[in-house]
């Protein structure tokens, strides 16, 4: 007896088919409003000249890290050297990039996080989502992502937020479910209501473990940020890219070593916000 | 205290499982524990749980881990929900509230100190103590000014703007006291407060605690697994065991009628000393003389009795004025004297709720029974050696209830009571001796048990060969040593000495 072949690749392009002409209108107006914050979060960012900007970072990066000056100093460094480079321009945009990614992955993937360390049916639905969108290997969201938004910013973003995700509502979750029952119980006795035991005890006790997933969700959206110049994303990723394809060692190299530089930034800046 | 019922737990009965009213109908139809946790594989927390909480008394419910005693606490403000029973906090029942009473019940009602302090770690201390006020929208100055009260009525002044991770476990615990303290509630649930506590830290937390509640006059409800602190704090105790009330009761009530062998085990190792008062041992003071009497009446009374000396007292307040000896009431009948001439006016006297541990060393040293007597002077009873050794016995019978030697022991005391009253009437001789074993002594809770009476026995005679000896160094009554040569048993020997003085 010969099994048939499960059609699985052949239903999901079906189903993505079915969305991209029933919801294209939709679809066309949130890349639209997407586009728009990408593009407004760079302008904002290019509008101050990159000296101003550089020392911004720094006290940034100095009173984050409670007085640190180390960390100010190696911050206006690392980002002489991209505006030394000639990369700043092609550095904002993959800033800018990332963080409204981060911030529309936070936005979703925290409340879902709470919402999981509230209710054990939302869980057990998320949790092997959540699996899923971690394993699959990242290249391949960029498929529908392409088809729903083109190319371009857009739908390098929505695969950002897709891969950068998880770690958000998992540690959200974590952190949310590791209050000590007696806090909790603190909250209850005396008479908070919902709201008030979530906002006034259990996210400040689990803020740490929150701080350490929105970490982890920075750095991977800047890891996808790259891999998102495949499909039309810009930024230091198409720098870099560009460099693959002429095979232009240095011209990579300085790509790759303003992307590390950034990374370091936004890790110690995020690190260091979270309470001790 | 008055005795407003400020708090009633009825048939509060808690189910840990999935279909918890099964089995609240097989505990209806009288199945076992284990017959239930066979068929349905759900655990009774509580079973049947019922009492009352007067107000502004400190009730502790105690038992060991397991015993439920948790979450019985946990019950009262519907931390865990009952399954079956009610609440009733002044009348109105709590686990028929909605969620919106149940919430400004806690705010008003109820405060809570818990095991390990549970101290928001963001919060500075300041912030912690106002946390309950915080929620209630009360305006912040407001609150910070309750909340720094409320660390003043806890001796922590000056640490408001302090980091939780910079003070010690009792500060920390203080704090968590404050927290409950600053909304005012009618009654503290405090969930084994101190049992994180260091000894020391604990022991003065637990003074602390008695001293706050003079001031404050709050109900508390106190959850502990230590017996000490039990007996230390307790107005009265709920001995807890497998999610039931075993015994409910004063601390002297538990140490002195344990409601089953539960309760003595659990209560066998502790000081008694500590907890027993010189009320709980004295014997009624009868027969007394008044002063306006004379000789001759106080001698009848003491030749009656078959006893070698009495009280003196005046009036109807039976006002203690001293103790007449025989020889010396034998004096004033030959020469004509009052009693008040020939009667020793400074006796040894005791308030009646001295603890056990203080009378000792006064009985040691006196050669007349302490007496008891209150504010106004009136006398109350009596101590004897005898009834201060025999309350303490209690404490080593426990384990040895039933053992061979029980029924021996009766016997002896049967045997002492006759002696006594076949003795011969020459008070000289034998007076000393009988007056001792009246019937007060032994119905005055010395006497009146079976194991109680071994304990006297074996405290007295001891279980060694030479009961003689041992029994003359636990009383060594001077004026005894003659007299006791006479009876022939030594058992009985024994015990007649020890209650002679």
């Amino acid at each position: 007896m010969v099994i048939p072949r499960i059609p699985i690749g052949n239903t999901v392009e079906f189903a993505v088919d079915g969305i991209e002409t029933h919801f294209g209108a939709v679809l066309d107006l949130v890349s639209d409003q997407l586009d728009f914050l990408i593009s407004a979060l760079k302008d904002a960012l290019l509008f101050l000249p990159p000296e101003l900007f550089i020392v911004g970072i720094s006290l940034l990066a100095y009173f984050a890290g409670r007085r640190n000056i180390k960390l100010a100093a190696g911050t206006a460094f690392g980002f002489f050297l991209i505006e030394n480079m000639g990369l700043w321009e092609l550095s904002i945009e993959t800033l800018a990039l990332v963080l409204s990614s981060a911030f529309m992955a936070l936005l979703i993937g925290v409340p879902v996080g709470i919402l999981c360390a509230k209710n054990a049916v939302i869980y057990h639905i998320v949790k092997p989502s959540l699996d899923f969108m971690q394993t699959m290997p990242s290249f391949v969201y960029l498929i529908p992502a392409l088809i729903f938004f083109g190319l371009g910013n857009v739908p390098g973003m929505i695969a950002t937020v897709v891969f950068a995700m998880p770690p958000a509502i998992r540690l959200t979750n974590l952190g949310v479910r590791q209050v000590p029952k007696e806090l909790t119980e603190v909250a209850d006795a005396f008479g908070s209501t919902g709201w008030q035991k979530l906002a006034k005890v259990e996210l400040p006790v689990a803020l740490p473990t929150i701080m350490a997933g929105i970490n982890q969700c920075i750095m991977l959206s800047l890891s996808m940020v790259v891999i998102a110049a495949m499909i039309g994303a810009r930024g230091l990723g198409y720098q870099v890219l560009f460099g693959i394809q002429r095979i232009d060692i240095g011209l990579g190299f300085e790509a790759g070593l303003a992307i590390v530089i950034i990374a370091v930034v936004l890790d110690r800046i995020t690190q260091h916000l979270s309470p001790k | 205290m008055n005795k407003n019922v400020k708090l009633e737990v009825r048939n509060i009965t808690k189910i840990f499982g999935k279909n918890p009213q099964k089995v609240i109908s097989l505990l209806k139809e009288g199945k076992s524990k284990s017959e239930i946790f066979e068929k349905t594989k759900q655990t009774i927390g509580l079973n049947g749980v019922n009492f009352e909480v007067y107000d502004g008394e400190i009730f502790v419910i105690m038992g060991l881990s397991g015993s439920g005693k948790s979450t019985l606490l946990r019950c009262l403000n519907r931390l865990i929900e009952p399954t079956a029973g009610e609440i009733l906090i002044d009348g109105q029942d709590i686990t028929q509230m909605s969620a919106e009473e149940l919430r400004n019940t806690r705010r008003t009602k109820l405060g809570m100190v818990f095991q390990n302090f549970a101290l928001l770690p963001h919060r500075t201390v300041l912030e912690n103590v106002a946390y309950g006020l915080e929620i209630q929208g009360i305006p912040k100055d407001e609150r910070y000014e309750k909340a720094r009260e409320a660390l003043e009525t806890v001796g922590l002044k000056g640490y408001e703007q302090s980091k939780i991770t910079q003070l010690s476990g009792g500060m920390k615990q203080r704090v968590g006291l404050a927290r409950a303290l600053a909304n005012d509630p009618d009654i503290l649930l405090m969930d084994e407060a101190f049992s994180a506590l260091d000894p020391l830290i604990r022991s003065d937390m637990q003074d602390e605690l008695l001293s706050l509640e003079d001031r404050v006059q709050k109900t508390i409800i106190f959850v502990s697994h230590d017996l000490d602190e039990a007996l230390k704090l307790g107005d009265r105790i709920a001995l807890m065991k497998d999610g039931e009330v075993v015994q409910i009761g004063t601390p002297e009530e538990i140490l002195t009628e344990p409601a089953d062998s539960y309760v003595s085990r659990f209560v066998a190792g502790v000081d008694r000393s500590k907890i027993l008062t010189a009320e709980s041992v004295m014997k009624r003071p009868e027969p007394f003389v008044s002063l306006s009497s004379g000789p001759r009446v106080a001698m009848q009374l003491m030749k009656e009795r078959g006893i070698s000396s009495i009280y003196v007292v005046e009036g109807k307040n039976r006002r203690l004025m001293g103790i007449l000896m025989i020889n010396d009431a034998l004096d004033a009948m030959k020469t004509g004297k009052s009693l008040e001439a020939v009667m020793i006016p400074v006796i040894p006297r005791v308030p009646p709720d001295m603890p056990l541990n203080e009378v000792i060393p006064l009985i040691a040293d006196s050669q007349y029974p302490l007496a008891v007597v209150n504010d106004a002077g009136k006398l109350l009873g009596i101590i004897v050696r005898g009834s201060v050794l025999g309350a303490l016995a209690i404490a080593g019978e426990t384990e040895e209830t039933g053992g061979p030697e029980a029924p021996d022991l009766e016997e002896t005391v049967r045997t002492g009571k006759n002696e006594g009253e076949a003795g011969p009437p020459d008070p000289e001789s034998s007076g000393g001796l009988n007056g001792i074993i009246d019937k007060d002594s032994i119905n005055k809770g010395i006497i009146d048990k079976g194991p109680i009476d071994k304990g006297i026995i074996d405290n007295v005679i001891g279980s060694g060969p030479a009961p003689e000896v041992e029994a003359r160094s636990v009383a060594p009554a001077p004026e005894v040593g003659a007299r006791t040569e006479a009876p022939a048993r030594p058992e009985l020997k024994g015990e007649l000495e020890v209650k002679t003085w």
